[in-house]
């Protein structure tokens, strides 16, 4: 009996928290992998990222209704995985728009990138008012197809144990597109002429230049993969949750502690910290209770919850991490450039 | 006879008061052409003129029969000029090879041959060629930037500096290294604070006094010549 207590306190552990964090952390790796990429390339801190999350996700649940209208579905996987790319040209234009229309003045001038991330803000409220102007505030879910891939009554049956696990096909799905989407990233800027360009771009603008690297077209491409990440992160969190864009303002603030906390500018990096944040999240704020029941003797068992923080603190796990690493390694954990 | 790049009466500055006063420098292929001076002469402005990153009021740009003064400092290099700055010079968060890739950027054809060029004239290169270029030291830098320039296969090579902050050593191999890129048919430039060694192996000198041409001839002429020992190489 004593090791199936184990193993019933370790499929507790993956129910409640390995599977959300590792769901959780692959959209947040792929936000931050997209901030990330502006700031290494663009030179700036974009704070209209998460309203670009927004954007991008309302785009694909607008394009969902009108494939579902229209009869299309894609089966036991959600609609939204077919709305996704329209979505993303959708998103990809309007970004591509905004940055003829506002970033390319400040770049003509060489603005500071303290000035450009003012600008960015400006972004963000006018995105945040289109999001709510065509979607409206509230909460919605489009989440459509199977549901679960391992249900906790099943699981439960199957093994004979107390503790059940489910996962659910948005936390695959999400674990999966976002693996693809990094190596797609990464084989891109590692291996391609121009994937090389905008790390020559972002490492040594002026001998870019000197090299007839085309800074035009560099800009252009750095909006295409940010709105490509983007989206594809917005669209996975929404499936996996729900879509409400005041709850994805509020992604701003772990993206950003992610950036840090793996080191701004790096795309490893991104990915790093977006697991780090997604993880201290989840483990500091689950409540222990039952796990340590499974596990101690009846005498030692705790009468509290055994939760370091409340869910109400999430955020501040964010904010507490970033203002340690701001302290103690300012480079993060992969040697990024320092803000 | 008009030399290969023939650039005359230069006057101009970055907005303000001219900083190079009808300035001329010319070279040929096969010639190294070195321009010293003592600091603020104008040497490095006379170069960005060359290059275009500075606009000119006056003066007339003739590379190889053709007026290159119009030119954006991009269509310069494509048109065959090819440019190593003093500092920032290399691209420091790539690797050696993935440097020499960005350098034949606009080169459409295959450039695996020239990289194999460059790795015999730069033997070092080639066992750096997946180690990131900041991690280099600065003799191996310099070479990584001078390889990254001579991969769009330059008529012109113009060098800032080249041997600022190196050691006697490898400053030595340097200039080796520009005589022996001399010889395979380029014709290069260099702006020196190491008056003498420079002009050493050049074939033609330039010195510039308040940006102007004080003295020019040829490189041992101008290191025998008493009146330039005295006032810039040290008696």
């Amino acid at each position: 009996m004593e090791n199936f207590e184990f193993i019933n306190a370790m499929v507790l552990l993956a129910n409640f928290v390995i599977v959300p964090a590792l769901s959780y952390g692959s959209q947040l790796a792929l936000a931050t992998l997209s901030l990330t990429i502006i700031y290494g390339v663009l030179r700036f801190s974009n704070f209209a990222q998460a309203d670009w999350m927004s954007f991008g996700t309302m785009a694909t649940i607008l394009f969902t209704w009108l494939f579902q209208s229209a009869g299309i579905n894609a089966g036991i996987l959600p609609t939204a995985l077919l709305a996704l790319p329209f979505a993303i040209i959708v998103t990809a234009l309007f970004c591509l728009l905004i940055d003829r229309s506002v970033y390319s003045f400040y770049r003509k001038q060489k603005s500071q990138p303290i000035v450009l991330m003012i600008v960015s803000v400006g972004v963000m409220f006018i995105l945040q008012a289109v999001v709510r102007f065509i979607i409206g505030p509230n909460d919605r879910k489009f989440f459509d197809g199977e549901k679960y891939i391992v249900h906790a009554l099943d699981f439960k049956n199957y093994f004979g144990l107390e503790e059940g696990l489910t996962i659910k096909s948005t936390q695959l799905i999400t674990v999966v597109v976002a693996l693809v989407a990094m190596i797609s990233l990464f084989y891109f800027l590692q291996k391609t002429k121009l994937g090389k360009s905008m790390r020559a771009y972002s490492n040594n603008e002026d001998l870019a230049l000197l090299s007839g690297i085309n800074p035009e077209k560099i800009v252009i491409v750095t909006w295409i993969i940010s709105s490509i990440l983007i989206t594809t992160a917005g669209v996975l969190y929404g499936l996996d949750k729900s879509f409400k864009p005041f709850t994805y303002f509020n992604l701003l603030l772990p993206m950003f502690a992610a950036a840090i906390v793996g080191g701004i500018g790096s795309p490893i990096g991104a990915v790093i910290g977006g697991y780090v944040i997604a993880f201290s999240e989840i483990t500091l704020t689950y409540a222990y209770k039952k796990f340590f029941v499974y596990l101690l003797p009846e005498s030692l068992e705790p009468s509290g919850l055994m939760q370091v923080l409340s869910t109400d603190y999430k955020f501040a796990i964010s904010f507490i991490i970033l203002v340690i690493v701001l302290i103690v390694r300012p480079t993060g954990i992969v040697r990024g450039k320092i803000i | 006879m008009t030399k290969f790049l023939s650039c005359t009466n230069m006057t101009g500055g970055y907005g303000g008061e001219d900083i190079i006063h009808g300035c001329d420098i010319e070279v040929d292929r096969n010639q190294i052409v070195v321009i010293v001076g003592p600091n603020g002469a104008g040497k490095s402005t006379a170069m960005k003129a060359m290059l275009g990153m500075i606009s000119l009021k006056e003066g007339s740009l003739i590379l190889d029969g053709s007026d290159i003064s119009k030119l954006t400092p991009q269509d310069r290099v494509a048109a065959g000029i090819a440019f190593v700055p003093q500092t920032m010079n290399i691209f420091s968060e790539l690797t050696v090879e993935e440097n020499l890739e960005m350098g034949a950027f606009l080169r459409e054809d295959n450039v695996k041959e020239t990289i194999e060029e460059i790795y015999n004239l730069f033997p070092a290169m080639k066992d750096k060629r997946n180690q990131l270029a900041g991690e280099l030291s600065g003799g191996q830098r310099q070479q990584v930037a001078v390889s990254r320039a001579l991969m769009t296969r330059p008529k012109v090579l113009m060098l800032d500096e080249p041997t600022a902050g190196v050691s006697p050593i490898v400053m030595k191999e340097i200039f080796e290294r520009i005589i022996t890129i001399k010889n395979s048919g380029v014709a290069i430039v260099i702006v020196e604070q190491n008056a003498k060694q420079a002009l050493n192996i050049a074939d033609f000198g330039y010195v510039l006094v308040g940006g102007e041409n004080k003295f020019s001839g040829e490189g041992q002429a101008l290191l025998n010549n008493q009146e330039v020992r005295k006032s810039f190489l040290g008696g």
